[in-house]
C-alpha cells in the first residue's frame, strides 16, 4: 500500500517536472522585482507567497473560463531564484497530465491582470509575465485640452489691456482737443477789442514813434478870433 | 494783424518718465535669449573658464565704445536710426536704412520664438507634463513610433509644436494652434509698444527684472540637484589650449557683439528720447557689464541642469544594465548597486563573458554625457525640458521657466519694434493726426501676416535661415559704417565736443583709439573670418526625418539653389541699402545741378538745441 503510495506520488512528480520546466510548452516565466516597487516595506517571497500566486492564477482561469474546475493543484511552480523569477503551468484537471494551451492561459490572466497586480502590491512593470503583453492603459484626454483653457485667459487678459489702453488713449485726446478749441476761444475774444486806426493799433502811435507836426500844433494867435 | 505774444514751441518728443526706466530698455534689448542659451554653450565647447579671456577683451574692444557710440549718437541727434543718420549726412542715410531692414527682419522672426515659448508656457499647466510621456499608438499595444525611436521630449517638440517636415522644400500645412500662439504673442507686443516707450517704459519694470528673480530661484534650486557641481566643474574648469584656436575668438567677438543688440537702431531710438545733458559714457558701460554679468550668473543655473540631466543620464544608463545582468544572471534585487557596479561587471566578465557580450551593454561615461552640448532652441526645447521633468514640482519649474523666456524676449522685442517704430513714426508715413496708436497697430498686424510663414511645417528652417543670414552680417557691416562714418565722415573732433557738451567730461584716450582704429578694425576682421567660414563649404542644415536611417539623428541635408539665393538676399539687402542711398543722393545732387542746394548741412548738437 506504502509502496503504491509512493510509486502514485514519484509519478506524478515525475509527470510535474515534465510539464513545468523552462520553455516548456505552454509555460510562462514570471519576473518579479518587489524591491523595485515597495522599497523598505517590501515583503520577502516565500512558500506563502507561491501559494497565493497559484491562487491568483486558478482564480484568473475560473473567472475566464467561467467552470469551476481549475484548482491550486493544477498551478504548477517551478525553478524558482533569487531574482525572483520563476516558470509556471496549468494542468488539466480533466485530462491527464496535460497542459492548459498558452493562449487560454495568456487570455485569462490578461484579463484578470488588475487584480492579480494588486494582490501582490506589484504593477505590470513589477509583476513581469514574460511573454504577455500588457495592455497600455490610455491617457486622460480631458473635453477640451488644457492650453486652450490657459490660452483663453491669456487672450482675454491681453484684449482687455488693449482695449483699456486705446479708449485711455481716445479720451486724453478728445480732452486736449477740447484744452486747445478753449484757448483758442479765449485769444479770440482778446484780439477783438483791439482798436485799429488806418490799420495800426491805436495803442503803438501812442508811443513814441509817432511825431506832432508843428505846423498845426496851435499858434492860436494866428487865427482871427470870432 | 494780431499781437499775440509768441508762445514757445513745447517739445513735442516723448520722453523716459526717468533715467531708470532707460536704463532698464537698454538692458532689456542687450539681455535677451542668447545670454541664456548661446552663452553657456560657447563657454562649454571653447574651454570653459578659458573663454573668459577672449570674451572680455572683446567687451572692452569692440562692444563698449560701440554701444557708447550709438548711445552718444542718438542722445546728440534726437532722431530715431535713419532720421539720424540722415541728419549727419544724406549719403549716410542708407545705415539708417539698411539698420531698419535688419530690425524688421529680426521682429518678424523673433516674435515667432516667443510664439513657441508661449506654447510651452500654457502646455505647462497640465499634469504630466505634455513632454514627459509619450501618446500610445492607434491599437494600443505600444507608443507612437516616432516618439518611442526618439525621445517623448523630441517628439513633443519636433512633431506637437513645430509638426516639422523633413524637408525644407515641404510646406506643410499653417499649424493652427502656432498661428493662435502667434496671435497671442503680436497682441501682447502690441499692448507693451502701444504708444511708443510710454507704454514700453511701463512694461519694462516687469519684463526686464523678472528674469533675474526666476534666474536667482532657478540657481538655488539648480545647486540643490545632485549633479550640478559635475555640470559646473565642467563649466568653468578653464583649458587655456583652447585660446590657440582663431575659432574662439571669433566667437567671442560674434557674441559680444550680437549679444549687446548694436547695429539694430534700436539702442540709437531709445537714446534720442533722452534729455540732452545725459551721461551716456557711464550708460554706455553700465549696459554692457550688466549684460555680460548676466550671461556669466545665467549660465551657472543652466550649468547646475545641465550637470543634473547628465549625471542621471548616467545613473540611468547604469540602471539599465544593472537590470539586463540581474535579469540575464538571476541574481537578487539590490545585490549590484550603482557603486559596485564595476567590480561586479569585471567579475561577470571573468566567468561569463559570452554572457556579458550577448547582453550588448552600453558603455556609460559621465564625461560623454556632460559632453553633449547643444545651444538654441535645442537647450530650451530639448535639453532643459526633459531636465525639468526630473525635478519635483515639475510644473512649477516649467511655467517660472518659460515666463523667464518670454520675458527676456519680450524686452529684447521692445528694442526692435522701437527700431522700426521711430523712424517711420518721424518719416511720418501716417499723417501726424493720426494717434501713435494706429500705426504701432498697422505695424504689428503686417507683422502678424507675414510671420504666418513661419508656422508652416518648414517654419523653423526658415527661422534658421533668418537668425543665421539676416541677423548676423549685415549687422556687422551697419556697425562698420556706423563707426567710419562718425568717425571719419563727421569728423571725431566735432563728435567730441558733441560729447563733451552732454557728459561734461572730454572723451578720454581710451575712446579716441577704439573709435578710430581698433573698433573698425576688430570689425573688419571679424566680419572678414565670417564670411571666409562661411564660404568654406556650402551651405547646409539638419533636418528632422523620422524615415532617415539613422532617426533619431537629424539628417544633414544642403540647401537648394532657390533656397541659397534666399540667403544670399535676406544678407546682402540690409547691406546694399548703403551704397544705393548713397549712390541715389549723387545722381540726385549731379541732376539738379543747382548751384543754390548747398552741401549737406552741417549739423551738430549744438545746432539741434538752439
Amino acid at each position: 500500500m506504502l509502496r503504491a503510495l509512493l510509486l502514485t506520488l514519484s509519478v506524478v512528480a515525475i509527470a510535474h517536472a515534465e510539464l513545468c520546466k523552462p520553455d516548456a510548452q505552454n509555460a510562462f516565466k514570471v519576473r518579479i522585482s518587489i524591491k523595485t516597487a515597495l522599497g523598505d516595506n517590501a515583503y520577502a517571497w516565500d512558500a506563502n507567497e507561491e501559494y497565493l500566486f497559484k491562487a491568483m492564477v486558478a482564480f484568473a482561469m475560473r473567472r475566464y473560463s467561467s467552470k469551476s474546475t481549475t484548482q491550486i493543484s493544477n498551478v504548477l511552480l517551478c525553478n524558482v531564484t533569487d531574482r525572483v523569477s520563476f516558470w509556471f503551468v496549468v494542468t488539466d484537471s480533466s485530462k491527464n497530465v496535460t497542459t492548459i494551451p498558452g493562449s487560454e492561459v495568456e487570455a485569462a490572466i490578461r484579463m484578470n491582470r488588475n487584480r492579480i497586480n494588486n494582490a501582490f502590491l506589484l504593477s505590470d512593470k513589477t509583476l513581469q509575465f514574460l511573454k504577455i503583453t500588457s495592455t497600455l492603459s490610455p491617457p486622460v484626454e480631458p473635453s477640451t485640452p488644457a492650453w486652450l483653457i490657459v490660452f483663453g485667459v491669456v487672450l482675454c487678459l491681453i484684449v482687455v489691456g488693449i482695449v483699456f489702453l486705446v479708449v485711455s488713449g481716445i479720451q486724453k485726446r478728445k480732452k486736449k482737443n477740447k484744452e486747445s478749441t478753449e484757448s483758442e476761444n479765449l485769444e479770440e475774444k482778446v484780439e477783438v477789442t483791439v482798436t485799429l486806426e488806418n490799420g495800426i493799433p491805436c495803442e503803438v502811435l501812442d508811443l513814441k514813434s509817432g511825431h506832432v507836426n508843428g505846423v498845426f500844433a496851435a499858434d492860436d494867435e494866428r487865427f482871427t478870433s470870432l | 494783424l494780431s499781437a499775440t505774444p509768441e508762445i514757445p514751441k513745447e517739445d513735442e518728443r516723448p520722453k523716459w518718465d526717468n533715467k531708470f526706466q532707460y536704463i532698464l530698455s537698454c538692458i532689456g534689448f542687450a539681455v535677451g535669449l542668447g545670454n541664456v542659451w548661446r552663452f553657456p554653450y560657447l563657454c562649454q565647447i571653447h574651454g570653459g573658464g578659458a573663454f573668459l579671456v577672449p570674451y572680455f577683451i572683446a567687451l572692452l574692444f569692440e562692444g563698449i565704445p560701440l554701444l557708447h557710440l550709438e548711445l552718444a549718437l542718438g542722445q546728440c541727434l534726437r532722431k530715431g536710426s535713419i532720421g539720424a543718420w540722415n541728419t549727419i549726412s544724406p549719403y549716410l542715410g542708407g545705415v539708417g536704412v539698411g539698420s531698419w531692414v535688419v530690425s524688421v527682419l529680426v521682429s518678424l522672426y523673433y516674435n515667432t520664438v516667443l510664439t513657441w515659448v508661449m506654447w510651452y508656457f500654457i502646455n505647462s499647466f497640465q499634469e504630466p507634463l505634455p513632454w514627459s510621456v509619450c501618446p500610445l499608438n492607434e491599437n494600443r499595444t505600444g507608443f507612437n513610433k516616432e516618439c518611442y525611436e526618439s525621445t517623448a521630449v523630441n517628439y513633443f517638440w519636433y512633431r506637437k509644436t513645430l509638426n516639422i517636415t523633413p524637408d525644407i522644400t515641404e510646406s506643410g500645412t499653417l499649424q493652427w494652434w502656432l498661428i493662435l500662439c502667434l496671435a497671442a504673442c503680436w497682441a501682447i507686443v502690441y499692448l507693451c509698444t502701444i504708444r511708443g516707450i510710454e507704454t514700453t517704459g511701463k512694461a519694462i519694470y516687469v519684463t526686464a527684472i523678472f528674469p533675474y528673480l526666476v534666474l536667482t530661484i532657478f540657481l538655488i534650486q539648480g545647486l540643490t540637484l545632485p549633479g550640478a557641481t559635475d555640470g559646473l566643474a565642467y563649466l568653468f574648469t578653464p583649458n587655456l589650449n583652447t585660446l590657440k584656436n582663431p575659432r574662439v575668438w571669433l566667437d567671442a567677438a560674434t557674441q559680444i557683439f550680437f549679444s549687446l543688440s548694436l547695429a539694430f537702431g534700436g539702442l540709437i531710438a531709445f537714446s534720442s528720447y533722452n534729455p540732452p545733458k545725459n551721461d551716456c559714457e557711464k550708460d554706455a558701460v553700465t549696459v554692457a557689464i550688466v549684460n555680460s554679468m548676466t550671461s556669466l550668473y545665467a549660465s551657472i543655473p543652466v550649468f547646475s541642469v545641465l550637470g543634473f540631466k547628465a549625471t542621471t543620464a548616467y545613473w540611468d544608463c547604469l540602471d539599465r544594465n544593472i537590470i539586463s545582468i540581474i535579469n540575464e544572471f538571476d541574481l537578487p534585487e539590490e545585490s549590484i548597486m550603482r557603486d559596485n557596479y564595476t567590480s561586479w561587471i569585471s567579475l561577470l566578465n571573468l566567468s561569463h563573458p559570452e554572457k556579458i557580450a550577448g547582453l550588448k551593454l552600453k558603455s556609460c561615461d559621465l564625461q560623454e554625457f556632460l559632453d553633449q552640448s547643444v545651444s538654441g532652441t535645442g537647450l530650451a526645447f530639448i535639453v532643459f525640458t526633459q531636465a525639468i521633468i526630473l525635478m519635483p514640482g515639475s510644473q512649477a519649474w516649467a511655467i517660472l521657466f518659460f515666463i523667464m523666456l518670454f520675458c527676456l524676449g519680450l524686452s529684447s522685442m521692445f528694442g526692435n519694434i522701437e527700431g522700426v517704430f521711430t523712424p517711420l513714426l518721424e518719416l511720418q508715413i501716417v499723417s501726424k493726426s493720426a494717434p501713435k496708436e494706429l500705426l504701432s497697430g498697422i505695424i504689428c498686424l503686417i507683422s502678424f501676416f507675414i510671420a504666418l510663414c513661419f508656422t508652416l511645417g518648414s517654419g523653423s528652417y526658415w527661422i534658421d535661415i533668418f537668425d543665421r543670414y539676416a541677423g548676423s552680417v549685415p549687422l556687422l557691416v551697419v556697425a562698420f559704417f556706423e563707426v567710419i562714418g562718425v568717425v571719419y565722415i563727421y569728423k571725431i573732433k566735432r563728435f567730441s565736443k558733441d560729447v563733451k557738451q552732454m557728459t561734461g567730461r572730454k572723451l578720454n584716450l581710451y575712446w579716441q583709439i577704439t573709435w578710430r582704429f581698433i573698433s573698425p578694425l576688430l570689425l573688419l576682421i571679424v566680419f572678414m573670418a565670417f564670411i571666409t567660414l562661411q564660404m568654406q563649404k556650402p551651405p547646409s542644415y539638419t533636418a528632422w526625418n523620422p524615415k532617415y536611417e539613422g532617426f533619431p539623428m537629424k539628417e544633414e541635408k544642403v540647401y537648394p539653389p532657390w533656397v541659397q539665393a534666399i540667403c544670399v538676399l535676406l544678407a546682402a539687402l540690409p547691406c546694399v541699402c548703403v551704397p544705393l542711398v548713397a549712390l541715389f543722393h549723387l545722381i540726385k545732387k549731379c541732376r539738379s545741378k543747382d548751384p543754390s542746394i548747398a552741401p549737406p548741412e552741417i549739423f551738430s548738437c549744438q545746432g539741434a538745441n538752439s
